[in-house]
């Protein structure tokens, strides 16, 4: 199912979800619906739990509590549907992959064990190469990259995937304002295609265009509307003060 | 000339026989060996080569064929690092090294019981590669033909799990079952080898090319043929050292390898030093490589000065 045919249904679906790790809670009741084509941010402090939510959405984590549905499914059950970004990719340099091979290996969740990569594959990471603007440093290994670079080659990971849902941690972290203009307008797209994006930020500005804003202080301060959401009080109570806007 | 390099193999039956022998574990610790490299797996596949003692040992002293009690072996080491890894609050590292040097003290005991302790306990350890048989050779080669296989079909997964397992478990590859599957092609790989090179020595064969292999590339596959074609190079060297110096034909070859990785690491880091590149990069690395596919499986980027190649990693190589 394409992300336009999943407009009917909500991408992501959270109902009195906690997240957290073994049988530790980080934060609890949260409830929100993300639209196809939405964008949904998660705003707190470091060890406010946005990347434990992120997680759980992605199946990495089970949920402690609740439900949790993306792209009409289990977290985890559609992976060619649903792309995950980490934090910090945890790349290891002992094979010193150039960009572009990085980048396609965002194809292997829908190529599976045995299907080969064909035009189709192709075309996507060459597509992806190109908007996260990886060109001129694609054939070199990501080790003699800058944190910049490998930002950028790891986003056009996510983008390659196609997805109907990406889950993006922290997706403009070392990025140039150059670089998040590309991001951004990258996103801008795969929301105007149909897929809905959820990314953890701490760039309040970028809370300012979500459809959905969940600002968490380990625990949920408010879930709605920026307008709703990135009040005075809402974010003294979170980050100590009101912020820039 | 062809005394001293073909000769040995024409005049003497079992020269042939170790070479072959030797080829085999060479291309099976290739593949093994680079995703042990690239995972990090040296301790564990260490522990592993020595967790078959027991089992073998106990399979001499009943009379059963001792791939039986190596295969056994690695079951209990594989299963009890597993359950106190799971079960406890220790890491793997310290369930391997318990492991480790338990099985290995058992093996030890259960051979020392038997008529000819050191004969039994060096046969083990240092294996019999002039001494191999056709049915050796051919177990070798299934155990080939399973490990290669496991590896292409998991060749994806093997992958991400090296570089980035979270990106494994959200592209569909589930950690843990394919985790296991690496450990059992390496354990796979130990068994057909052990008595080709010893417990001690398969270590080597499994590290050494592999190693060498990834100073001096940058794909999954590249890496895996490199490091067959250097293993049975070094296979073939090390037999022809052993004949002609009277040495012992296993650990000959492992020296060999080893010896091939340490020059081809000074070669790197001399490259390094001369072109001003980073330590541990091959100084290839940042020249374009210009690839053809009859599939064309690559991305052609437009609108640049280059033409770098997204190839789906692992494939075409």
């Amino acid at each position: 199912m394409s992300a336009a045919a999943i407009t009917a249904i909500t991408a992501i679906t959270a109902r009195d979800l906690a997240v957290g790790y073994g049988n530790r809670a980080v934060v609890e009741g949260i409830s929100f619906d993300v639209p196809a084509g939405g964008l949904l941010c998660l705003i707190g402090t470091n060890g406010s739990g946005k990347s434990t939510l992120l997680k759980t959405i992605a199946g990495l984590l089970p949920p402690l509590e609740g439900t949790v549905t993306v792209a009409g499914g289990e977290p985890g059950a559609q992976p060619a549907r649903v792309g995950y970004l980490a934090q910090r990719p945890a790349s290891s340099f002992t094979l010193p992959l150039c960009a572009a091979d990085v980048v396609a290996m965002g194809r292997f969740a829908a190529l599976g064990l045995l299907r080969r990569a064909g035009r189709v594959d192709r075309e996507l990471c060459a597509e992806a190469i190109e908007r996260m603007e990886v060109t001129p440093f694609a054939g070199r290994p990501l080790l003699e990259l800058s944190g910049g670079q490998q930002q950028r080659t790891h986003l056009a990971q996510a983008l390659a995937r196609r997805a109907d849902v990406l889950l993006l941690d922290e997706p403009t972290a070392g990025l140039d304002p150059s670089g998040r203009e590309t991001f951004a307008q990258a996103i801008a797209t795969e929301r105007a295609r149909g897929c809905a994006v959820a990314m953890a930020t701490h760039d309040l500005g970028d809370a300012e265009g979500a459809d959905v804003v969940v600002l968490l202080a380990a625990r949920v301060v408010a879930i709605g509307h920026p307008s709703e959401v990135l009040t005075d009080e809402h974010l003294r109570a979170s980050f100590g003060f009101t912020g820039p806007h | 000339m062809s005394d001293t390099f073909i000769t040995p193999f024409t005049d003497n039956e079992f020269m042939v026989r170790a070479l072959g022998a030797g080829v085999l574990v060479a291309c099976c610790c290739a593949i093994v060996g680079s995703f042990v490299v690239l995972r990090g797996l040296a301790f564990v596949a260490d522990a592993l080569a020595h967790g078959v003692l027991p089992g073998i040992a106990t399979a001499i002293l009943l009379g059963v064929p001792v791939v039986v009690g190596a295969a056994a072996g690695t079951m209990v080491m594989m299963g009890g690092v597993s359950l106190i890894t799971r079960r406890s609050r220790l890491s793997s590292d310290t369930a391997i090294g318990l492991f480790f040097a338990g099985m290995l003290a058992l093996g030890v005991m259960i051979t020392s019981r038997g008529r000819s302790f050191a004969g039994d306990l060096t046969r083990i350890l240092f294996g019999e590669l002039l001494g191999v048989s056709v049915s050796d050779l051919w177990w070798q080669a299934v155990a080939l033909v399973f490990v290669g296989g496991v590896a292409w079909v998991c060749r994806r997964p093997f992958l991400l799990l090296c570089i980035e397992p979270e990106l494994a478990a959200t592209s569909g590859f589930r950690v843990r079952p394919f985790e296991t599957l690496m450990l059992t092609i390496v354990a796979v790989a130990i068994i057909a080898s052990f008595q080709s090179v010893g417990t001690l020595l398969v270590f080597g064969m499994l590290l050494a090319p592999a190693s060498t292999a990834a100073l001096v590339t940058r794909r999954l596959g590249a890496m895996v043929a490199l490091a067959a074609v250097l293993g049975s190079v070094c296979t073939y060297v090390g037999l022809l050292l052993s004949y002609h110096a009277d040495l012992a034909a296993g650990a000959s070859v492992v020296v060999v390898a080893v010896a091939v990785f340490l020059l081809t690491f000074a070669g790197v880091e001399v490259r390094a030093a001369v072109t001003g590149r980073g330590v541990g990069v091959p100084a290839g690395a940042l020249q374009r490589q210009v690839h053809t596919h009859d599939d064309g499986a690559h991305v052609h980027v437009h609108g640049s000065g280059e033409h770098p190649h997204g190839h789906v990693p692992g494939e075409h190589r």
